[in-house]
This record gives structure tokens, sequence and C-alpha cells, in this order.
């Protein structure tokens, strides 16, 4: 018998609001990588421009959980949902600021003639688009099976992340011109590799959810 | 210090209608145990059980046994058990025609105390632990009944403590009482347990989260689930611990 019907419909609602403001991060962040290839400020500002509202959405979550612990006494499976809604949204708002940083890097980059070409960077960007997809339909279907597969992805991120760096402090030593800019670069993988460690948090806390178990995706 | 309590096989009946459907457990000394439970799910019977005053109902037995550590309560002079079994109900019920110090002292009386010093000693003592004394102390030759209701509960666990049980058990203590009342019966809950064994049966979960150390959840004369209470409230492991605990049935 169903007998916390406007509690469950809040609960729906909070699920709601996470699934749109995971999708307003994956925006942000696809669009400053966009901004990045084409060294578009213009687009690298909309994406800092937008943060706002990905802050906005991150309140109103966090009120929303504040509202049901406070007045509904959330316990058991309904307590997990809420705190790790809360923990999710904030890794959500995290990963907007990481999409931030990479749009003023963009920014910053402006008339100049990149010194190589873009491979690891958008592949990355795939992979991190890809991770938080998984972990927000883990969160939807309660999925330990997406939530576990966050950690070979983040691994596979943190693994070109690497040669990444190496191969930009090469390009910086055989020439100290473009110091400047392989550091940028450097950064702006840096933003995607946290974008995909705050994605395997969000695992981490689905699986808490369904489990609550604690667990460590990174 | 408390005793524990282990109950093996424990089925009670009214009549023909099987109330306990064989409960075991481990009742830890010096600890909080709640018992939860929807109505009708043999919460206040099983802890009738364990000072035997469900026997005292028509037509009802129990099977099983219940041993307060090396001691067996079924071999027991129930006014022995009940002694050392101590109970608090839900409604306080003082002793109307008797003064806050006769409330207390009678118990005593019954045992064999005649020392005034010792008995006035005695109530004080009771009165202390049970967090009352500061506001009665100069008052204990008044009626009981002029206490509030929150001191009128207090005081029947004083009147409990006075005779020195193992055990305190304590059925719906606060579900009559106002919030700051319930909140001081359930500080004295935390302070009690250095001394004694606690078992709580309350229909408030929020209540069992914190009062409690350990939580047992019975539905339908069964033990679904019994663990430390954090995990109970967190992350239960039987569905039917969660649906009720979450109020999707119950």
């Amino acid at each position: 018998m169903q007998q916390r019907h406007n509690f469950d419909l809040a609960l729906r609602e909070l699920k709601l609001k996470l699934l749109k403001m995971g999708g307003d991060v994956q925006e942000a962040i696809r669009k400053s990588i966009q901004a990045l290839q084409g060294l578009d400020a213009e687009v690298a500002q909309s994406v800092v421009d937008g943060d706002k509202a990905i802050n906005r959405e991150e309140h109103e979550i966090e009120d929303l959980c504040i509202r049901l612990i406070a007045t509904q006494q959330p316990v058991a499976t309904d307590l997990r949902k809420i705190v790790s809604g809360l923990q999710i949204a904030t890794d959500l708002e995290r990963m907007g600021d990481n999409a931030v940083d990479i749009a003023k890097s963009v920014i910053r980059l402006r008339g100049q003639k990149l010194v190589k070409p873009l491979v690891d960077i958008p592949r990355m960007a795939g992979i991190v688009d890809q991770m938080i997809s998984d972990a927000l339909n883990a969160y939807v279907e309660s999925s330990l099976e997406l939530a576990e597969k966050l950690a070979p992805e983040d691994d596979e991120v943190d693994h070109i992340y690497r040669k990444m760096v190496e191969e930009l402090f090469k390009i910086a030593t055989n020439n100290p011109s473009v110091a400047e800019q392989t550091m940028s670069l450097a950064f702006i993988g840096r933003h995607l590799e946290r974008i995909g460690d705050h994605a395997t948090n969000i695992g981490e806390g689905v699986i808490y959810i369904i489990s609550g178990e604690r667990s460590d995706l990174n | 210090m408390g005793k524990s309590i282990s109950v093996t096989d424990l089925k009670a009946w009214y009549g023909d209608s099987l109330t306990l459907k064989g409960i075991t457990m481990e009742l830890d000394a010096n600890r909080a145990t709640a018992i939860i439970g929807p109505s009708g799910c043999g919460k206040s019977t099983f802890i009738r059980c364990l000072n035997r005053l469900h026997e005292t109902s028509p037509g009802a037995k129990m099977e099983g046994s219940i041993r307060l550590e090396d001691e067996d309560l079924y071999t027991m002079d129930p006014v022995d058990v009940r002694r050392v079994v101590g109970m608090v109900f839900q409604k306080a019920n003082p002793f109307p025609t008797m003064s806050i110090y006769d409330n207390i002292a009678i118990g005593l009386r019954l045992g064999g105390i005649r020392n005034r010093t010792e008995l006035t000693d005695r109530v004080e003592k009771s009165l202390k632990m049970a967090a009352l004394w500061d506001e009665v102390a100069d008052r204990i030759h008044t009626p009981a009944t002029a206490l509030s209701g929150g001191q009128q509960q207090r005081l029947c666990i004083a009147r409990a403590l006075a005779v020195e049980p193992e055990v305190l058990l304590m059925d719906e203590p606060a579900s009559a009482l106002d919030p700051v009342s319930t909140l001081r019966v359930e500080e004295l809950v935390e302070q009690l347990k250095e001394s004694y064994t606690i078992v709580i049966v309350t229909h408030n979960m929020q209540q069992a989260a914190r009062v409690a150390d350990k939580t047992a959840f019975f539905l339908n004369g069964e033990l679904i689930e019994f663990g430390e209470t954090t995990g109970i409230f967190t992350n239960p492991v039987d569905k039917r611990t969660e649906d009720y605990i979450t109020g999707r049935f119950g």
C-alpha cells in the first residue's frame, strides 16, 4: 500500500532535477571543448555565463533535500537517496566549474595558433561525456553495473591525461616560447581528468544508494 | 549493573491466538534495545513476557526460555522477577492517593525495608536517578497526582528504580508526553543504561533511532530483523523492515 505519496513525488522531483542539472553540465562541457576546437571565445563566454544557472540548480536541489530531511525524517534507502542527491549535486556543480575553467583557458588562447592538433583532449572529453551519461543512467536505473563501469573509464582518462602531459612537457622543453600554451592545454586536460573523478564520485553515491556500501571507483 | 537477557524460541498465546511465533534474541546488558513494529505485531506481549506479566492475562500462556544471565526467569518467583525486571507503562500510573514519597517508598516497604533513614535515602536516590529530585525536593510529601504528566512518568521510573532492578522495560514511555517531556525521558534512558539494561517499546521511529543502541523489528509475532540501530535505520537488510521504517506500510 502506497502511504507516502507526496514524499515519493518529492523524491521523483529530486531525481528529475539531478538529471536536468546533469544534462546542463554535460552541455557546458561539450560547449567548452567545442570552443577550444574552434578557439571560439564567444562560445567559451557563453559557458562562463551559463554557470550561474548551474549553480542555481545546485541550490534548488540542496533546498529540496534539506526540506525533505527536515519535514519527512527519511531513513534507510530514502535517506541514502537524499544524502547522495546532495553529493551528486555538488559533484555536478564542480564539473560545471571545470567547464568554466576550460572556457576561460579558451578565452586566454584567443588569437593563437595551436602547437599541435587536438587529439587527446577531444578523446578525453568524449570519455568523460560518456562517464557522466553512465553515472546519471546508473542513478536513474539504480544500476550497479553502470556505476562500476565508471572505474575502467576513469582509468582510461587518467592514462590519456598522463600521456598528454608528458607530450606537452616535451614540446615546451624543445620550444620554450609555447610553454604558456602547453601549460593551458595541460590544465584543460587536468580539468577533464577532474570531471572524470567527479563522475566516479557520482557512481560511488549510486552504489551507496543501492547497497548501503561504500566503494572506491577512482 | 544491568544483566543481559537471552530469549530462546519464545512463543506466547492469548487463548488460541499465537501472538509470538518463536522469538530468539539476546538483549545486551547496559544497552538500550528498542522494539518497533506495527500495532499487533507482538512487541508489548514480548516485553510482558520478560517480566512475567503476560501470564497474568486470562487465557494467556507462553513457551520457550528467558534467561537473565544464568537464571531462568520462569523458575523464579514471579514477584522476584518483577523486582529485578522493572516496568514503566505508556500511561503514567502513580498511586493516586499517595504522596510522591510514598509512591516510591511503598515498594521498598513491601520489600521489608522499615528503617526511616534508609527509606528516605533510597527515595531521594531514586528520584535523582529519574532526574526528578530537583523539581520535587521541597514537596515530596504532596500528592503525586499534582505533578505534570512528564513528572508523573519520571516518578513511575523512579518507583521502578527504587527496588534496584537489573532490567528496565519501558512500554511506550513517552507516547503520552509533550515533546519536551519526551526528550527528558529519552535523556534519562541514555543515563540509565549505565546502570540498567533497557528494553523500550516504541511506535516512534525517531525515538528508537535517538535512544536505542540496538533495534528489533517485529511483524506478525516474528522477529524480522535485529541489529545495531544505525544499521537498521540507514541500511536495513530485510525489505519488510525497510518498508516499515520508511512508512511504506504499517
